[in-house]
């Protein structure tokens, strides 16, 4: 175990583990998905339908939700690893934020037929 | 310890180092994963096509159907499988699977294979 003297910063677990969980919920979903598209009659119709149900439309947003709590941890890591200077750095920080937002408003309008 | 580490041979010259298949796993996993960062909007879109209404959904069925974009699918779809067959990797890793050096070397190069073979049989499937 490595001995850190806690000064109120932190260390990034939370998002190593939100990181790896929302990786689990994806996975989960695209098995799922994969497997009704193995089984399902294979009309448009079909299609349709099963994306009408409610529990699919709330998986559907659940997971969309874990995909962009996945990016932001993803893309900020990115940021922090090769863009040196702190006022570009924390302008694609902003930037992300707003794109994922942005990302979200639209799969809710998308997911449920809006 | 300071002598020791100033005894480590250096070898940096950028034309002879060549990144381990792990790494270029790695690498690739990254690239795939800013690609789908960028292009998450259109992939909303994708979805959103094929569960509009009838007309609307002609509109989109030509839009697919351009060359251009059926090449941008297509590296989407390369871009999802890698990331997805090299994430479960990880994860894997993570949980202290596969770490031996010979291992873990072969399963990048499965992660790499599967991923663009699933890439060419769905990407034919669909194309």
């Amino acid at each position: 175990m490595v001995n850190r003297i806690v000064v109120g910063a932190r260390y990034g677990l939370r998002d190593w583990i939100m990181q790896r969980a929302t990786a689990v919920v994806m996975a989960i979903y695209t098995f799922g998905l994969v497997l009704f598209l193995l089984t399902m009659p294979g009309t448009y119709e079909g299609w349709q339908a099963f994306f009408k149900t409610t529990w699919v439309q709330v998986l559907t947003q659940t997971t969309i939700i874990a995909l962009l709590l996945h990016v932001w941890v993803g893309i900020r890591d990115v940021w922090m690893d090769y863009i040196k200077p702190v006022g570009l750095r924390l302008a694609l920080h902003l930037f992300t934020i707003v794109w994922l937002v942005g990302c979200l408003i639209y799969s809710i309008k998308v997911v449920w037929g809006l | 310890m300071q002598a020791m580490q100033k005894k480590r041979p250096k070898h940096l010259d950028l034309g002879k180092i060549r990144l381990p298949l792990p790494g270029i796993v790695s690498i690739l996993h990254r690239i795939s994963g800013v690609g789908l960062f960028f292009t998450l909007p259109f992939i909303i879109y994708l979805l959103g096509g094929s569960l509009s209404s009838a007309e609307a959904f002609e509109t989109y069925r030509t839009v697919i159907a351009h060359p251009l974009v059926k090449l941008i699918l297509l590296g989407l779809l390369w871009a999802y499988m890698h990331h997805f067959c090299a994430g479960l990797r990880f994860l894997a890793l993570d949980f202290h699977k596969g770490l031996e050096l010979q291992t873990a070397r072969s399963t990048a190069r499965t992660v790499i294979i599967v991923s663009l073979a699933l890439t060419v049989i769905i990407g034919g499937m669909l194309w």
